[in-house]
C-alpha cells in the first residue's frame, strides 16, 4: 500500500510566523483606509467655501507628537525586556507607553476643544473641518484601540501572567502600535506641515 | 465593402434612431470608425481563438478505443509562450495608438468661431437649456443649427447639474458625457442634416431616470433663426386666456416656473414661456396635447411617479383655465 | 479506475459515525464551529440562499422589462430591485461563495489541519452574514423617521450625491452602507486568514512553487482584498459621516465632489471584479487538467500572469469613468492600462487551450461547465476590450451593452466555474457524487438560458438603451430584444432548480464517492470524503506540484521535471 512520504527532511521546514504575517496584512489593509482619508484631505485643501482655514487655526502639536513617537520606543523596550523574561521591567515600559499614548490623546482632545469652541470649526463647518476631524479622528480611534490592548497587556504583566514565551505576541501588538505612530507621522506632515 | 444584403437585413442596427452605429454627427462618426476597427480586431481574435478551442475540444476528447495510459505530460514551452505574449502586445499597441488619436481628436478639437453655446443644466428629471448669447431659456427639446463641414457651426454644450449626476446621451450625435453637480463638462455636437435626434439620460439619477428623455432638433440655419426669434419673445398676453393666466399666477405655479413677460420667475421647474411650441411634455415622455397637459398639471405623480412636481390640487375650473392658457404659449 | 488508488494521508479512511445527536446539539456545533470545512460550507450555503433571492429579484426585473411601458412593478420598486440584485450578488453571493470554497480547500490543498486563525475565520463569517441580514432588514426598517425609503434604491455603486440625505431620505441608503461595510470587514478578515495560511502553514516540501494554482490565485486575490476593500470601507465611513454628522465629503452644495466618490468606489470596484474572477480561474486551473489528463501548461507563466493581473487591475479603475470628463490625457492612460491587462489574461486562455491539446478529455459535468467558461470568458474579455477603447465606451457606457458584458463575466465565466467547482468538489465535501444526468440537464438548460439572455442583451445597448431604467419607449426598437432577453430567464430558473434538487437529493442518495473519484493529483484527494475534522492524521511531505501523480506514477514523477 503506497503512502505519502512522512520522512523528515534534512533541513528544518521553517515558515514565517502566523502572527507576524497576520499583523502585516492588517497593517496593509488599514494603511489603505488611511491613504483614502489622506487623499480626500489633500484633494479638498483650499476648496472650502468659507470658514476657518488650516493656516488660521492649526498649531503644530509638538508635545503630543513627541509623546506618541516616544511611546514607540517605550513599547520596543517593553518587548526587549520580556524577551529576557524581565516581566516587571516589561510592565514598567508598557505603563510608560500607555501614559505617553494617553497624553497624546489628551492633547488632541484639548486641541479639538479649542478648535470647536474658540475657532468655531466643526466637522460640518466646511471641507477643511470635514476632512480634518475625520482623518485625525480615525487616527485617534486607532490610538484608543491600541491603548486598550496595551492596557490589557499591562494588566497581564502586573498580575504576573506574562513570560518570555509571550514575547512574540507582545511584539505583534507593538507592530500595530508602531503602525499607529507611523500613520501619525504622515498625518502630521500632511495636515500640519504641508497643508497649512 | 459591406454586402448590400447584410446591410438591409440589419438596417435596424445601422438606421436605428438611437443606434450607436448610425452616426449623424462628427463625434459619433469618430467613435463609429474606431468601433468598427476594434470590432474587426476582436472578431478576428474570437475566430482564431474560438476555432482553436473548438478544434482542441473535439480532436482530443477521450474515446473508448484509447489506451489506458495517461497522455504525454507537457509542462510548458518557452517559444510558444513567448509568441503568445508578444503577438497580443503588438495588437494592444496598435489598438491603443488608434484609440489615443480618436480621443484627442474628439476631446481637444478646436472650437470654430461659428460655434453656438448652449448651457445645459440637468435636473431631476428634466433638462434645462439656456442660450446665453441669445437670451433664450427652454427645456427638454434642444434646437440647434445643422453644421456644414465647410463652415462648421457646431453646438458646444456646457453642462452641469442642479442635483444628482445625469448623463447627456444622443447616440447618433455623440458619445455621452456626464452632467455632474459642482462641475462643468463640455461636449460638442454637429448634426450634418436636419432632423430629430433622440436620446435620454444615461446615468441613474433617481426615481424617474427612465423618463428623462432628450429631443435634439437639428434645423437649417434659417429655420433655426426663425425659432430663435420666436423664443426670444416674451409670452404674448391674450385676452381670452386672461383668467387662466391669473389662475396660473395665483396658484403657486410661479414658485417653480418662469413665463417671460409675467411676474412668474421661478427656476425650479422648466421655463414655460413657449411651452406650447414643444412637441412633448414631461421631459419627452408624452405628446404635448391639452389632454396630457391637463392630466400632468392635475397629478404629475400619476403620469411620472417620483416626479418632483407636486400636484397643485387645482379645482376643475382653474385646471381647465390654466391648461387653456398654457396651450396658447407658442 | 476512480477508487483504485489506495492512498493514505490519513490513517482513518472511514471514521466511525458519530453517536446520534439531537438537532439542537448539531445546530450548536455549527454555530460555534471554528473548523474551516464547516465554515466553508456555511459560506457556500449562505451564498446559495442569497443567490436564489437575488435571482428572484432578477426575474422580477426581466418581467418588468419584457415589454415597453410595462407596469408590472412601480419605478420605486424597480429601482430597489436592481440595487438589491447587484449588491446581493456581489457582496452576499460572489464573495461568500468564493471565500467558502477557499476556506474549505486551501488548508486541504496545503496539507494543513486548519486555517491560520480559526476563531477569526468564524468571526469573519458571522459578521459578513450579519451584513447580509442587515441589508435585507431594510425592507422593514428603511422607512426611518421621515417615512420614506425602504430597501436601498441608489444602485449598487451608490453614486453621490444621490446618496446624500437630501436626495435619499430615510434609512435605506444606510442599510446599504452598513450591510456592505460589515461584509467588507468579513472579507478583510478572511483574506488575512488565507494569506497567513498560505505563507505560514504549508506542509513540508511545499514551496510556493509547488502549491496548486488555485492556492496561488487565492493568494493574489486576498492581497488585492487588502488594498481594494479598504477604499470602499473608507468611502462608506465618509458617506455615513456626511449623512449623520453633517460632513461634506460628497456634498456638492458645499464644494464637495461627486467625482471623488466615483474614484474611491471604482478604486474598490474594479479590483473587486478581479477578486471575483481570479478564484474562478483557480477552479478552472484545477479541473481542466484533471479532465484532460494532463498537467497544466505553463505553471510559472500562470503565476506570473496572475500577479500581473493583480497589479495592473489596481491601475485601471477610471475606465468606469470615461464619460465623467477627466480629460484626454487621463482617458488615454486608463485606456492603455485596461488594454494591457488583456495580455496576461490572454496568456491564461492560451495556457488552458495548450493544456487541453494532446490530452484525453473527459466530458464530466464539471468539465462541461469549464468548456462553457472558456468560450464565454473569451467573449467577455473581447467585449471588455471594446469597452476599454474610450471613444467606443462613450457610446457603450451606461447602456445595456455594459450590463451584458459584466453578466457575461459574472455569470458566463464565474458562475460557470462555480458550478464546475460544485460538481468537482461536492464528492469531497459530502462523500457522495452529484447525479451526472441531472447535471447535464442543469448544464444544457442553463447554457440555453444564459445565451438567450446575455447574448441578445448586447443589442439594446448598441441601439441606445441605457441601464437602470424601469421602462423604455416603444418606438426605439428595443422591445423585441428585451423580450428575447427575458425569455432566457425561464431556462435559467429551471436549470437552477435542477441544480438545487441535485444538491439536496445527492447529499442523501448520491453514489458513494470514496477519497479520489476523479483520479486527481492534489492533496485534498488523499484524505477521506468528507475529510475527518483533523484533515490528515499525519501531515504529508511533498516533492512536486502533483503529489498524488508522483504516488500513482512512481516511474515518472513530476519531481523529475521541476
Amino acid at each position: 500500500m503506497s503512502t505519502l512520504s512522512i520522512t523528515p527532511r534534512e533541513q528544518a521546514w521553517v515558515l514565517p510566523s502566523r502572527g507576524t504575517v497576520g499583523i502585516a496584512c492588517l497593517i496593509v489593509a488599514e494603511s489603505a483606509v488611511f491613504v483614502i482619508f489622506v487623499v480626500a484631505y489633500i484633494f479638498y485643501l483650499g476648496k472650502s467655501i468659507g470658514g476657518p482655514t488650516p493656516r488660521d487655526v492649526l498649531e503644530l502639536p509638538i508635545f503630543g507628537t513627541i509623546c506618541l513617537l516616544s511611546s514607540s520606543l517605550s513599547v520596543y523596550l517593553s518587548v526587549a525586556a520580556l524577551r529576557k523574561n524581565q516581566v516587571r521591567l516589561c510592565s514598567l515600559w508598557l505603563a510608560a507607553t500607555v501614559l505617553l499614548g494617553s497624553i497624546f490623546l489628551a492633547s488632541t482632545a484639548r486641541e479639538w476643544y479649542q478648535l470647536i469652541y474658540r475657532d468655531g470649526l466643526t466637522i460640518r463647518t466646511n471641507l477643511f473641518g470635514t476632512t480634518f476631524y475625520s482623518l485625525v479622528g480615525l487616527h485617534a480611534v486607532h490610538v484608543i484601540v491600541g491603548l486598550l490592548m496595551l492596557t490589557l497587556a499591562l494588566a497581564f504583566g502586573l498580575l504576573g501572567q506574562m513570560r518570555d514565551r509571550h514575547a512574540e505576541r507582545l511584539e505583534i501588538l507593538s507592530l500595530y502600535w508602531h503602525f499607529v505612530d507611523a500613520v501619525w507621522v504622515v498625518v502630521f506632515t500632511v495636515v500640519y506641515v504641508l497643508g497649512r | 465593402m459591406t454586402p448590400h444584403w447584410l446591410l438591409s437585413v440589419s438596417s435596424w442596427l445601422w438606421d436605428g434612431q438611437t443606434s450607436i452605429f448610425s452616426p449623424k454627427g462628427t463625434p459619433a462618426h469618430l467613435s463609429f470608425g474606431l468601433s468598427m476597427f476594434i470590432l474587426a480586431i476582436t472578431a478576428g481574435i474570437f475566430l482564431a481563438a474560438g476555432s482553436l478551442l473548438a478544434y482542441v475540444l473535439i480532436r482530443f476528447r477521450e474515446r473508448p478505443t484509447d489506451s489506458d495510459h495517461e497522455p504525454a505530460q507537457i509542462y510548458g514551452s518557452s517559444q510558444i509562450e513567448l509568441a503568445w505574449t508578444v503577438v497580443p502586445m503588438i495588437i494592444v499597441i496598435v489598438m491603443f495608438l488608434t484609440t489615443a488619436r480618436v480621443i484627442f481628436n474628439t476631446e481637444n478639437a478646436s472650437k470654430p468661431d461659428g460655434a453656438l453655446d448652449v448651457v445645459v443644466i440637468g435636473h431631476q428629471f428634466w433638462w434645462e437649456f439656456r442660450y446665453p448669447k441669445l437670451g433664450i431659456v427652454t427645456a427638454n427639446e434642444l434646437h440647434i443649427p445643422v453644421s456644414d463641414p465647410r463652415h462648421p457651426t457646431p453646438t458646444y454644450l456646457e453642462m452641469s447639474s442642479a442635483d444628482t449626476v445625469h448623463s447627456f446621451w444622443v447616440p447618433q450625435l455623440a458619445g455621452k458625457t456626464d452632467v455632474i453637480p459642482n462641475r462643468v463638462n463640455v461636449m460638442w455636437i454637429d448634426p450634418a442634416a436636419p432632423g430629430l435626434y433622440l436620446g435620454q439620460c444615461a446615468q441613474y439619477c433617481g426615481t424617474q431616470h427612465a423618463k428623462m428623455l432628450l429631443r435634439v432638433y437639428g434645423q437649417s440655419q434659417s429655420d433655426f433663426d426663425k425659432w430663435v426669434v420666436q423664443q426670444q419673445k416674451p409670452a404674448k398676453p391674450d385676452p381670452s386666456t386672461r383668467f387662466g393666466e391669473a389662475a396660473f399666477l395665483r396658484n403657486g405655479c410661479v414658485s417653480c416656473h418662469t413665463i417671460a413677460g409675467t411676474i412668474a420667475t421661478g427656476r425650479l421647474g422648466p421655463d414655460l414661456t413657449h411651452v406650447a411650441s414643444r412637441d412633448t411634455i414631461a421631459s419627452g415622455s408624452v405628446p404635448n396635447t391639452p389632454e396630457n397637459l391637463k392630466k400632468w398639471i392635475d397629478d404629475p405623480a400619476h403620469m411620472k411617479p417620483g416626479s418632483l412636481m407636486p400636484s397643485m390640487h387645482l379645482n376643475d375650473r382653474d385646471l381647465d383655465a390654466v391648461t387653456a392658457y398654457l396651450s396658447t404659449l407658442y | 479506475m476512480a477508487d483504485s488508488i489506495p492512498v493514505t494521508g490519513t490513517i482513518d479512511l472511514a471514521p466511525a459515525p458519530a453517536t446520534h445527536r439531537l438537532w439542537l446539539e448539531t445546530l450548536h456545533g455549527w454555530i460555534t464551529t471554528v473548523d474551516h470545512k464547516k465554515i466553508g460550507l456555511m459560506y457556500i450555503g449562505y451564498a446559495l440562499v442569497f443567490m436564489v433571492i437575488a435571482g428572484l429579484e432578477a426575474v422580477l426585473i426581466r418581467l418588468q422589462l419584457a415589454v415597453p411601458q410595462n407596469s408590472f412593478v412601480s419605478p420605486q420598486v424597480f429601482n430597489r430591485l436592481f440595487t438589491m440584485h447587484g449588491t446581493t450578488m456581489v457582496f452576499f453571493v460572489g464573495m461568500p461563495i468564493l471565500f467558502g470554497f477557499g476556506n474549505y480547500l486551501i488548508p486541504l490543498m496545503l496539507g494543513a489541519r486548519d486555517m491560520a486563525f480559526p476563531r477569526l475565520n468564524a468571526f469573519s463569517f458571522w459578521i459578513a452574514a450579519f451584513g447580509g441580514l442587515l441589508l435585507y432588514f431594510s425592507f422593514l426598517g428603511g422607512d426611518g423617521l421621515y417615512g420614506a425609503g425602504s430597501a436601498p434604491d441608489v444602485g449598487w455603486f451608490a453614486y453621490a450625491p444621490l446618496t446624500a440625505k437630501v436626495f435619499s431620505p430615510g434609512h435605506s441608503t444606510d442599510y446599504w452602507t452598513l450591510g456592505v461595510l460589515l461584509s467588507g470587514i468579513g472579507s478583510t478578515g478572511t483574506a488575512l486568514n488565507i494569506v497567513t495560511t498560505i505563507i505560514s502553514m504549508r506542509c513540508p516540501g511545499m514551496t510556493l512553487g509547488r502549491m496548486p494554482l488555485l492556492v496561488w490565485l487565492y493568494f493574489v486575490t486576498c492581497c488585492m482584498v487588502f488594498v481594494a476593500v479598504s477604499p470602499l470601507t473608507a468611502a462608506q465611513i465618509m458617506l455615513l459621516i456626511d449623512r449623520y454628522l453633517g460632513a461634506h465629503f460628497f456634498d456638492t452644495q458645499a464644494g464637495g465632489s461627486a467625482v471623488l466618490w466615483m474614484h474611491f468606489f471604482w478604486i474598490f470596484g474594479h479590483p473587486e471584479v478581479y477578486i471575483l474572477v481570479l478564484p474562478a480561474f483557480g477552479f478552472a486551473n484545477e479541473i481542466i487538467p484533471v479532465f484532460s489528463r494532463k498537467a497544466i501548461f505553463g505553471y510559472p507563466a500562470m503565476v506570473a500572469a496572475t500577479i500581473a493581473i493583480g497589479f495592473i487591475s489596481l491601475s485601471v479603475w477610471a475606465h468606469h469613468m470615461f464619460t465623467v470628463g477627466m480629460g484626454a490625457e487621463a482617458n488615454t492612460f486608463f485606456t492603455l492600462a485596461t488594454m494591457i491587462i488583456a495580455v496576461p489574461t490572454g496568456i491564461k486562455i492560451f495556457n488552458w487551450i495548450a493544456t487541453l491539446w494532446g490530452g484525453k478529455i473527459r466530458y464530466t459535468v464539471a468539465m462541461l461547465f469549464c468548456v462553457g467558461f472558456l468560450f464565454q470568458f473569451l467573449i467577455a474579455g473581447l467585449t471588455g476590450i471594446m469597452l476599454s477603447a474610450s471613444p467606443f465606451d462613450w457610446q457603450l457606457s451606461g447602456s445595456y451593452f455594459v450590463v451584458a458584458h459584466f453578466h457575461y463575466v459574472l455569470v458566463g465565466a464565474i458562475l460557470f466555474t462555480i458550478f464546475a467547482a460544485f460538481y468537482y468538489w461536492f464528492p469531497k465535501m459530502s462523500g457522495r457524487m452529484l447525479n451526472e444526468t441531472l447535471g447535464k440537464w442543469h448544464f444544457w438548460l442553463f447554457v440555453i438560458g444564459f445565451h438567450l439572455t446575455f447574448d441578445f442583451m448586447h443589442i439594446p445597448g448598441l441601439l441606445g438603451m441605457p441601464r437602470r431604467v424601469y421602462t423604455y419607449e416603444a418606438d426605439r426598437g428595443w422591445g423585441i430584444w428585451n423580450l428575447i432577453v427575458s425569455s432566457g430567464v425561464i431556462f435559467q430558473v429551471v436549470a437552477i432548480g435542477c441544480f438545487v434538487f441535485n444538491l439536496l437529493w445527492s447529499y442523501r442518495k448520491g453514489r458513494l464517492a470514496g477519497p479520489d473519484p476523479w483520479d486527481a493529483w492534489t492533496l485534498e484527494w488523499s484524505t477521506a470524503s468528507p475529510p475527518p475534522v483533523y484533515n490528515f492524521a499525519v501531515i504529508p511531505t511533498v516533492q512536486s506540484r502533483r503529489p498524488l501523480w508522483d504516488l500513482k506514477h512512481p516511474e515518472d514523477p513530476d519531481s523529475n521535471y521541476e
